[in-house]
């Protein structure tokens, strides 16, 4: 039996680590599991969906006429 | 309008993302001043204005991975990762010893709306400019130039486990700047209170 248990810092690492790489498949497996039982991993999960959609986003804007073209960065 | 004029026009534009990605001003001047050479030798396409931008962010891309090519191996990767800036590593903050988070984390809600707003891509700008230097260039160089792991290893001389590792603190820094400074912010509504 593959080991299957994942802790929440675990699958947020698998999920972080997915935007750049592929993952196993007992890692995709145990990933899914521990997703559908918990419910703070699948907000982080959606929280990192949109920034993947923001960095897509923001490539484009990068690229053409941009809206985020003028103005001073707002301080951090 | 004058070839002159049309360069001057796009300068701030370019040299603010060569910054960001580089990390370094002589550099971002320099692969700006190359980018209008080699812009300057096909004097035609300044003809077509609507996509001149488009066209010389394309040549400042490459102009900036010959750079990162030349240059990247004089920067050290991790000397200033997690030392001089007093950040405590994110992990310890966000998960306890047993491996749960500590907070839930936020619903940042429907996206659509914050992803059409010009002020959330200056908070994204802002936040990547805050990532310690070698993890942002690491980071705009996977999602800015779109280089595959593999290239940024061999264009940096890094093994790929030391990648990842970057590319996982860049990620976890990312995400909780755009949760302090937008998700969790008043500058999300533009209705909304100042």
């Amino acid at each position: 039996m593959i080991p299957l248990r994942r802790t929440c810092q675990e699958v947020a690492a698998l999920l972080v680590a997915r935007e750049d790489r592929a993952l196993g498949v007992a890692d995709r497996v145990a990933m899914r599991l521990h997703l559908l039982a918990c419910q703070a991993c699948p907000r982080f999960e959606r929280q990192l969906l949109t920034m993947r959609q923001a960095m897509k986003q923001w490539r484009a804007y990068a690229g053409d006429g941009s809206p985020a073209d003028s103005g001073d960065s707002p301080h951090l | 309008m004058s070839i002159q004029n049309q360069l001057a026009e796009h300068h701030a534009y370019l040299l603010r993302f060569a910054r960001l990605q580089l990390r370094n001003d002589t550099w971002a001047e320099d692969a700006v001043s190359e980018t209008f050479l080699a812009a300057l030798a096909k004097p035609q396409s300044f003809a077509n204005r609507s996509q001149l931008k488009t066209w010389l962010v394309g040549i400042l891309k490459h102009k900036i991975i010959d750079l990162l090519r030349q240059r990247g191996r004089e920067v050290p990767l991790s000397e200033d990762d997690e030392g001089g800036d007093g950040t405590v590593e994110i992990d310890t903050l966000m998960f306890r010893a047993d491996g749960h988070f500590s907070a839930l984390p936020a619903d940042w809600g429907n996206p659509e709306q914050d992803l059409n707003s010009r002020q959330f891509f200056r908070v994204l700008e802002a936040c990547t400019d805050k990532l310690p230097a070698a993890q942002g260039r690491i980071f705009l160089m996977r999602e800015w130039l779109e280089l595959s792991v593999e290239d940024i290893c061999k264009e940096l001389n890094v093994t790929s486990t030391n990648l990842y590792v970057q590319l996982h603190r860049a990620r976890m820094r990312l995400r909780e700047c755009l949760e302090l400074n937008w998700f969790a912010s008043s500058q999300r509504s533009p209705s909304g209170p100042p």
